[in-house]
């Protein structure tokens, strides 16, 4: 009995252990120190889902092959480009979020396919390309967002043309997923609605996993040379997972934004993608290896860390701005150790 | 009674609850040869790194028993104890720097230093390097060992061969070394190579350094050693002087189990008045270091074919190039029907099979479970153990599940069970898995390259032995490539040798030796081929 716990610490590893403490030592502190405890894990649950997908597109990324997708900003930039012309479209309602999710759904599928075609060429150092890439786009999205021919008077910029820096939701689709079947117990509100919705992808997700063309994928991802004497081609599936992961990006941020309140423009997805590979990293994924429980479990460490991290900060030397130094360090943090990792698997 | 340089006594090692060493014994004494002998995962290496004080054995927890080194017990915790002891080790991956001169990789980081004013006042790190003394020294070691390369050439310009000598003159360099361990040398060496390498090991154990030798080769054991001992399980065997043993007795120790006679077999259902099962004419494939260049030759249908040859002369490459693996010319025809473009997916499609040299790159998905691996080529190709949905699918885990144990059962595959990641497994059930993958495709014609190459005695007669069986009950048709001939000569109903990219002949698996290695060292015709007609 012991041997298996033990075993099972040993396989969960230390890395994701402390974290977990960490992440259990926050929840009691917020307790303890009766810092609006059912508040806070409130937002906990919230940050979990918002996030969710933003994660959970790293998955085909990693498995086809193409590492961790540092460039899952392209994706980004496509479902806030989804989600300004939907609103442009006059789309209201439940309408303006599924709309919005096709339009940039289709946009990432058409990025997606040509960055994929892209990483063909430079197979091996994927993820500094992709890094880059992230953050020209983002740059090349400003001159776009600047030029948007916009009619709709709430999207458009005071001065005239172009979209404005943050595109109010609350008259759309902004918190519909986070009210969304929500039930209050003991004052905490748990978003179930929000939940099955991601739930539901992830069984796609892995329905697709456990398809003929899923398998095929994973074989291209983990081992080319296999692939070819199986006639599989490589470069095919490595685009395959490229665009599953760039569709995910675009629905994932316009399900931030909806719990957030704001499409948030021009160079707000910056780093974006740091954020999910830290979280899928935190949950035990590795640059050639990633499941959907290291999604679920990376996620709620991740996002509860940073989510509680403040509060407690701020009661523990107030008037300070301890809050947001500790916000700085946890996320960024991560982020390093997270490259470290990445290090030591080349 | 004699004294003994090196005494390992009661040795018991687990590694979690798995015990891979219990109650072993070693006795070394100086001026021997001692041959360590076991299948792979006897307990060899593990013995050795409790030897080194590798780190690894003191993370998973120490071991029981004790070392006694001079008659005295030891504490060997760190490689540095055991080199200061006086353990060294040759290994069998060079540890070379190839911008180095061959006297500055012989005395790495042990270079003799000259008085200077710098290192006098900032001490030894900034001494100047004697490079006349370390020049003299390196000489010193490589005449000991008998070559005669020039210290001052650049290691990275010395052929593969040599690096292993400079290795050896590096260990013997280190004054106080008295007991070398050659882990597995031979392994790289070419045959000439092994023998200057055997005869060195011989002199220096005549000049009183105790030799603890690993291999496989049951030849060079019989040769050199003076002392074998042989392992099984993690368990010994038994230990004795080479004088009161034989060849087959050692075997038989190594695997427990008698070894049984030459495969018996009918003669081959070859069916004369169908197509040839393979032909190829003109075949001439690219593939790096071991290219062909114009193989034509006729594979029966239902006969086992063995393509022989020495590494490098283009054998390898002719098998890959038949599954389209390496770019290829000249005309390849599959029962008869001419294949033009070749691709895997064109030669898979017709019952083609291939197990390849390559088994844990070409061959395995190492990060996946042993049924994936089974079941991905029959998925891939053939669309099999998938549910249909429409345009949708699912992998059918329980029917690729049954077919996994089936396989396990049928190849006696050591597992835990098939969900077990093939990393995991030692290399003669990786290649059963191998040989599983290329089976589920119930293939007509199996390719299968260096079948046995690193795995162990036991694996390789199983493997072997179910060739023929497929071969005998589903009239498959086989085309072995291997570079142990004694092994094809032993299924195989013709054999061709390959020389310099061609065919140099085809032989029946009843030819002699002498006309084997003349056709092997390609004497027989000067290189130009010659057809079986003329043979027979």
């Amino acid at each position: 009995m012991n041997e298996k716990i033990i075993g099972g610490l040993k396989r969960f590893g230390s890395a994701r252990l402390i974290i977990s403490l960490f992440f259990i030592a926050l929840l009691v502190i917020t307790y303890v120190l009766d810092l609006s405890f059912a508040a806070t894990v409130s937002d906990v649950l919230i940050r979990w889902c918002m996030n969710f997908l933003l994660v959970l597109a790293m998955v085909p990324s990693v498995l086809s092959g193409c590492g961790l997708n540092f460039a899952s900003t392209l994706g980004i930039c496509c479902g806030l480009l989804g989600g300004v012309l939907s609103l442009e479209f006059g789309f209201t309602g439940v309408m303006s979020l599924i709309m919005a999710a096709i339009f940039g759904s289709v946009f990432a599928a058409v990025i997606g396919g040509i960055y994929g075609k892209l990483l063909n060429y430079i197979k091996g150092s994927e993820m500094m390309i992709a890094t880059y890439v992230g953050f020209a786009f983002v740059s090349l999205m400003c001159i776009v967002w600047v030029f948007l021919p916009i009619t709709n008077d709430s999207l458009r910029l005071a001065m005239g043309g172009g979209v404005r820096l943050n595109v109010e939701l609350s008259a759309t689709f902004g918190e519909m997923l986070n009210n969304f079947l929500a039930v209050e117990i003991g004052g905490i509100t748990i978003p179930v609605g929000f939940m099955l919705v991601c739930a539901a992808f992830c069984v796609l997700l892995r329905l697709f996993l456990n398809s003929r063309a899923g398998r095929l994928m994973q074989v291209a991802g983990e081992n080319p040379k296999f692939a070819k004497a199986l006639d599989i081609s490589v470069n095919r599936n490595r685009i395959l997972g490229t665009i599953l992961s760039m569709v995910l990006s675009a629905i994932g941020i316009l399900f931030y934004a909806q719990s957030y309140g704001f499409l948030q423009l021009y160079t707000a997805p910056l780093r974006m993608s740091f954020l999910a590979v830290a979280a899928v990293l935190i949950g035990g994924a590795t640059t050639r290896r990633a499941s959907i429980g290291n999604v679920v479990l990376g996620t709620l460490l991740f996002n509860g860390i940073l989510a509680m991290s403040t509060p407690v900060a701020n009661a523990l030397a107030p008037d300070s701005n301890l809050a947001e130094i500790v916000r700085i360090i946890v996320s960024n943090g991560i982020i390093v150790y997270a490259l470290t990792k990445i290090k030591r698997e080349v | 009674m004699d004294t003994y340089l090196l005494e390992m006594k009661h040795i018991t090692k687990k590694y979690g609850e798995n015990t891979v060493l219990k109650d072993m014994e070693l006795h070394v004494k100086p001026h021997e040869i001692h041959a360590l002998l076991g299948e792979n995962g006897a307990g060899k290496s593990t013995l050795m790194n409790i030897l080194f004080g590798m780190p690894v054995i003191q993370e998973s927890g120490g071991f029981e028993g004790e070392i006694l080194w001079d008659g005295k017990p030891v504490q060997i915790d760190s490689p540095i104890k055991a080199m200061e002891v006086g353990i060294g080790m040759v290994h069998q991956e060079f540890m070379m720097i190839p911008g180095f001169t061959v006297a500055e990789n012989i005395k790495l980081n042990r270079e003799p230093l000259k008085k200077s004013v710098l290192g006098k006042v900032f001490g030894k790190n900034l001494s100047i390097v004697d490079f006349d003394q370390m020049e003299r020294d390196a000489r010193a070691a490589l005449k000991q060992v008998g070559m005669d390369i020039d210290e001052k050439t650049l290691m990275g310009e010395l052929p593969v061969g040599h690096m292993q000598f400079v290795e050896i003159s590096r260990e013997i360099d280190k004054k106080n070394v008295k007991l070398l361990v050659f882990d597995e040398p031979t392994a790289v060496l070419t045959e000439s190579e092994a023998k200057v390498l055997l005869k060195i090991m011989r002199k220096l154990a005549d000049q009183g350094i105790a030799i603890i030798f690993i291999t496989h080769r049951l030849g060079e054991v019989m040769d050199v050693a003076d002392h074998v001992t042989v392992f099984r399980d993690g368990e010994l065997v038994d230990s004795m002087p080479i004088g009161e043993t034989s060849m087959a007795e050692i075997a038989e120790m190594m695997i427990g189990r008698k070894m049984g006679a030459p495969f018996e077999k009918s003669v081959p259902v070859v069916k004369e008045d169908v197509p040839y099962a393979v032909e190829l004419k003109d075949f001439a494939v690219d593939m790096p270091g071991e290219q062909s260049k114009g193989v034509s030759l006729q594979v029966k249908r239902g006969e086992i074919f063995g393509l022989a040859g020495l590494a490098g002369q283009g054998k390898l490459s002719i098998a890959n190039g038949i599954m389209g693996l390496y770019p290829s010319t000249g005309k390849l025809f599959i029962n008869g029907e001419e294949i033009h473009h070749i691709t895997p997916q064109k030669i898979l499609e017709r019952k083609c099979a291939f197990v390849s040299e390559d088994r844990k790159g070409t061959g395995l998905l190492l990060d996946n479970s042993i049924e994936a691996n089974i079941a991905i080529a029959a998925i891939k190709v053939q669309k099999k153990y998938i549910h249909k949905f429409g345009p949708f699918s699912q992998v059918d885990k329980r029917k690729a599940r049954k077919h996994a144990l089936e396989m396990i059962e049928a190849l006696d595959i050591r597992c835990t069970g098939p969900a077990q990641y093939t990393r995991r497994l030692s290399g003669g059930n990786q290649q059963k898995v191998c040989v599983a993958r290329a089976l589920s495709l119930d293939p007509d014609i199996l390719l299968v390259s260096e079948p046995t190459r690193g795995i162990d005695i036991g694996a390789k007669r199983l493997l072997m032995e179910y060739l023929v069986k497929l071969n005998q009950e589903r009239g498959m048709t086989i085309i072995i490539t291997s570079s142990e001939l004694a092994e094809l000569r032993s299924v195989c109903d013709r054999i061709a040798i390959i020389y310099d990219g061609k065919v140099e002949g085809i032989l029946p698996a009843t030819a002699s030796d002498h006309e084997y290695g003349l056709y092997m060292m390609g004497l027989e015709s000067g290189g130009k081929g010659r057809s079986e007609a003329e043979h027979e």
